[in-house]
């Protein structure tokens, strides 16, 4: 193998899992250290910079970083990331004087965003500060978009969102609320530079099955029922419902039902539990809010007696795979269940909607009615158009949003400055030295044994009296402190220099997880079985040196270095060092 | 700080024959300078141990004094240990080997322990042939403190205060195939491939088994014009052959293209595999390995590898033809058989 190229920004990156993971590569290690510093401020902004709302997203981040933690391939859980960022969110205090300061003096050009969500917040907050003057047209009278209608206040608390909304709104933002923007042709017929499109995935999937119109009155779809009950719309429902899914909104769906009156509340998945998309610790908060959650089991009709809903019949069914791992439900053989309900949920997916967009705009969509968009810029098929969130590939989540919403600021701002949109900034790195004296470390290296700390609920006999009320309590500060060392300070990083290696042995001889050996070069398939531990996972990379004295190279498998040090504090002459690497995401200014 | 090993070990470590990791295998961490050869010894005495699935409370590590006799603390630390007085460590292992035969002896000393104050005891456990192995690491000077010249640093070696060594060396390879060792090897402690089945095979081995491993002072003599630096060592280092360890259940596969291979069978039906790299030496003829080794002392070179192992070594054991049951397990019952059997051995006498 060619020697590693460590000065590659994203050789060093992808070795921080948990950034590498986050779609808006959000500095990890970097905020959960100040967070042990207890300075909660630095931390909350360094996550405000990178995913703009660190409070929402410390309560309700679908947490892509975690599975990816290190930790997690080490010990049994991962770092609970996402909520040591809300302990940031809590903690920080008032941060008003760290926002950016937003000029009077503009710079002429403005833009339009459609929807108030998460994407269009952070394509406002990236662009406010550099003057533009930002139009945000929202259907409903507040901004958060999906966040203030899809999550219910039992996860997040409506203060936390209108805090986290207001710092953006209150740079300046033209907003128009209760206004549902119903042509785009007419948005185009303005004075705007550009136009992003953050509308999501408003339209909840329905099931057309026998009895659905004469049940209409008690089947609801499941966006819509949150969004209803977040308006205050809906406040109450039957005693048994009945949720149909398997997803986050299917788990949002049941919980609330549970606030309304709901006693008998079940989910019903068509698919076997492992297949379904809802995170693992929605399933479980599900769960113990006493909702049985069903599986393998499609409904098959609605049962209507004198015009009321009376339940729903099930069929059941197996999963069976082929070769290729393609799934199919094939009926099981048992007889067909009827569930009794007072109203069901329908929680089955959602979809992106552009009927408020004319066909002869030039805005091209494919055949499953998505905008035909670049990947990199957002652009639509016309150029001063750019798309953004669920509205752009579909449903995904918040962070995810958020990161388009970056890249779609820089689209935009190279668009109204007539650059080439496919000119993205290189990232920002930083490689800082972290020795302090022998045995000393700027950071914290010893490895901490302690297993993931449980964060504290709520008693259920007050959450489910009160939609309101936060399940959820947070970690305390020094509850915090433990989880925030159980870190492997991933982006500490072993940095190797051949020159200076004697070929002592004491790095291999020393190091816990038995990730580096010294041998004879090769092809990486091969190289990786002459290793001292087995190097199997290969998402992980080889860290290759330079040919040293002996002819022989240093291989260090990344895979589960815990990043302690000892081969640095081993090694005589400093070939190996511990450097802090600090990876960013460029965004169009600086903004903090 | 980071002075903390992690308990953390790789997810995937593997287990060896009799169920254990290598981590069962560890002891405490070293306190060495960072870089030390002795560390790097000490690792190879784990991996030996290690592959060869040793029972850890089947073995028992005993030492002298010195940076070399501290190392026992740094492996195997589920097993039996002693760290005794200065040079006296093979007092203390024929002892304790005539009281519990059954334990698997490893002797750890250095260069002072063994070629100064130890000497003389050295000579004599050599000479009676203790079923032990004697590892030496060899670093030339005393690092305890601050590296003075020891009797093993080479004629003309500069140390690090910039003097040259006017005295010859000891060599302690030299001196154990003068005196009738039964398995003599010298290594680097650099060169773990060459090193772990040395040690295998020396464990292997019944008798005396002595390996003298050059381990770097990285501290006190790993400067220019020293002879036991990480950098001279390499670029004089022939070995006498490349080896690999058979254990007995294993059939031998091993075969080196060109050269003349050979095959040791030692004493526990294991066999330490030879790909020779000079046709004039052979392993099981003293005379062709002491020549060889003052060949390699005009031609300026560190011999390393297997120097010589004698197949039919009877220990002290089957020497002074003590019981095969360990002595310390042996009863008062059995040792004072009371007045009948001593009047029936009288009444045999008359």
């Amino acid at each position: 193998m060619e020697p590693t190229d460590i000065t590659n920004p994203e050789y060093f990156h992808k070795v921080v899992d948990c950034q590498y993971a986050c779609p808006a590569h959000t500095p990890v290690p970097e905020y959960i250290r100040l967070i042990a510093a207890e300075r909660y401020a630095d931390a909350y902004m360094v996550n405000w910079e990178s995913n703009v709302f660190p409070g929402v997203l410390g309560r309700t981040c679908d947490r892509p970083c975690e599975p990816a933690c290190r930790r997690g391939r080490v010990d049994e859980e991962p770092v609970a990331i996402c909520r040591l960022k809300r302990v940031a969110a809590d903690n920080k205090g008032d941060v008003t004087s760290r926002m950016p300061v937003i000029k009077k003096q503009k710079n002429g050009k403005k833009i339009c965003l459609i929807g108030g969500g998460p994407a269009s917040l952070t394509v406002a907050r990236d662009l406010a500060p550099l003057g533009y003057e930002i139009h945000l047209y929202d259907e409903w009278h507040k901004g958060g978009g999906m966040m203030r209608t899809q999550i219910p206040g039992f996860r997040l608390p409506e203060k936390v969102l209108d805090e986290e909304v207001g710092y953006i709104l209150n740079m300046g933002i033209h907003t128009h609320f209760n206004h549902y923007v119903d042509s785009m042709k007419e948005i185009l017929s303005q004075d705007y530079a550009a136009v992003f499109v953050g509308t999501g995935a408003p339209k909840g999937r329905d099931l057309i099955l026998p009895g659905r119109e004469e049940a209409k009155a008690n089947v609801h779809i499941g966006v819509e029922f949150l969004a209803s009950v977040a308006f205050e719309h809906i406040k109450t429902i039957g005693k048994k419902v009945i949720i149909l899914g398997g997803g986050n909104t299917a788990m949002d769906c049941c919980r609330t039902s549970r606030r309304l009156g709901g006693e008998d509340v079940k989910v019903l998945v068509r698919s076997p539990f492992a297949d379904m998309k809802a995170s693992a610790w929605e399933i479980e908060d599900a769960k113990s809010e006493d909702i049985p959650i069903l599986n393998n089991m499609p409904p098959k009709e609605f049962v209507v007696e004198n015009g009321k809903l009376k339940g729903m019949i099930f069929g059941k069914v197996k999963a069976t795979y082929d070769a290729n791992g393609k799934r199919s439900l094939i009926p099981s053989g048992e007889p067909d269940v009827f569930i009794e309900a007072d109203d069901v949920i329908i929680a089955v997916g959602q979809d992106n909607a552009f009927p408020w967009i004319e066909k002869d705009l030039g805005i091209a969509f494919d055949k499953w009615e998505v905008p035909v968009l670049n990947k990199v810029s957002f652009q639509s098929t016309l150029p001063g158009v750019f798309f953004g969130g669920d509205s752009a590939f579909g449903p995904s989540n918040i962070i995810t949003s958020v990161a388009h919403g970056h890249q779609a600021a820089i689209s935009i701002d190279q668009f109204c400055n007539s650059k080439d949109v496919l000119e993205r900034p290189a990232p920002t790195t930083n490689l800082f030295k972290q020795k302090m004296g022998i045995h000393e470390w700027m950071y914290d290296s010893p490895v901490e044994d302690d297993d993931r700390f449980k964060v504290p609920h709520a008693r259920k006999e007050l959450t489910l009296k009160n939609i309101k009320a936060e399940v959820e309590l947070g970690f305390d500060v020094q509850t915090a402190f433990k989880e925030a060392q159980r870190c492997l300070n991933c982006d500490v990083q072993t940095v190797f220099s051949a020159s200076k290696c004697i070929e002592c042995d004491a790095c291999m001889d020393i190091c816990p997880t038995s990730s580096i050996t010294f041998t004879m070069n090769g092809e990486e398939d091969e190289l990786r079985t002459r290793l001292l531990a087995p190097a199997e996972n290969k998402s992980q990379d080889l860290y290759i040196s330079g040919e040293l004295h002996t002819k022989r190279v240093m291989v260090k498998d990344e895979d589960v270095c815990l990043h302690c040090g000892l081969c640095a504090e081993r090694c005589p002459t400093s070939a190996w060092d511990m450097n802090k690497f600090l990876y960013g995401v460029t965004k169009v200014t600086k903004i903090i | 700080m980071t002075y903390i090993k992690s308990k953390i070990r790789h997810p995937k470590q593997p287990k060896n024959s009799i169920g254990y990791v290598k981590a069962d295998y560890e002891g405490a961490l070293s306190t060495l300078c960072a870089g030390c050869g002795h560390d790097s010894i000490s690792a190879a005495i784990i991996e030996a141990c290690y592959e060869m699935s040793i029972e850890p409370h089947r073995l028992a590590k005993v030492s002298g004094i010195g940076c070399s006799s501290k190392t026992p603390t740094y492996f195997l630390g589920n097993s039996h240990g002693f760290n005794s007085v200065h040079g006296r460590m093979p007092s203390i292992t024929t002892g304790a080997n005539m009281a519990n035969r059954d334990l698997i002896y490893l002797g750890v000393s250095g260069d002072g322990d063994t070629a100064s104050i130890g000497l003389g005891q050295f000579c004599h456990v050599i000479r009676r042939n203790l079923n032990m192995t004697y590892i030496v690491m060899n670093n030339g000077c005393y690092g305890l403190t601050k590296g003075q010249d020891s009797a093993t640093a080479d004629f003309g070696s500069v140390n690090k205060s910039g003097t040259e060594n006017p005295f010859p060396a000891i060599d302690l390879a030299g001196l154990a195939l003068e005196l009738g060792a039964t398995f003599v090897a010298r290594s680097f402690s650099g060169d773990k491939t060459q090193l772990i089945p040395l040690i295998k095979a020396a464990m292997s081995h019944r008798g005396f088994a002595f390996l003298d491993v050059i381990s770097p002072c990285v501290t006190f003599n790993n400067n220019m014009g020293s002879t036991k630096s990480y950098e001279y060592v390499r670029d004089h280092i022939p070995a006498t052959a490349a080896h690999e360890f058979v254990p007995q259940e294993e059939e031998i596969l091993i075969s080196y293209p060109g050269g003349s291979n050979t095959s040791v069978r030692l004493h526990d039906g294991s066999s330490i595999q030879l790909h020779k790299l000079n046709a004039n030496w052979n392993p099981i003829d003293r005379n062709t390995a002491v020549n060889r080794l003052q060949q390699a002392k005009i031609n300026g070179e560190i011999l390393t590898g297997l120097l010589f192992v004698d197949k039919d070594s009877r220990d002290l054991h089957e020497v002074i033809n003590s019981v095969d049951q360990p002595l310390n397990s042996l009863r008062k019952e059995l040792l004072c058989p009371g007045t009948s059997a001593l009047n029936k051995i009288n009444d045999g006498l008359r």
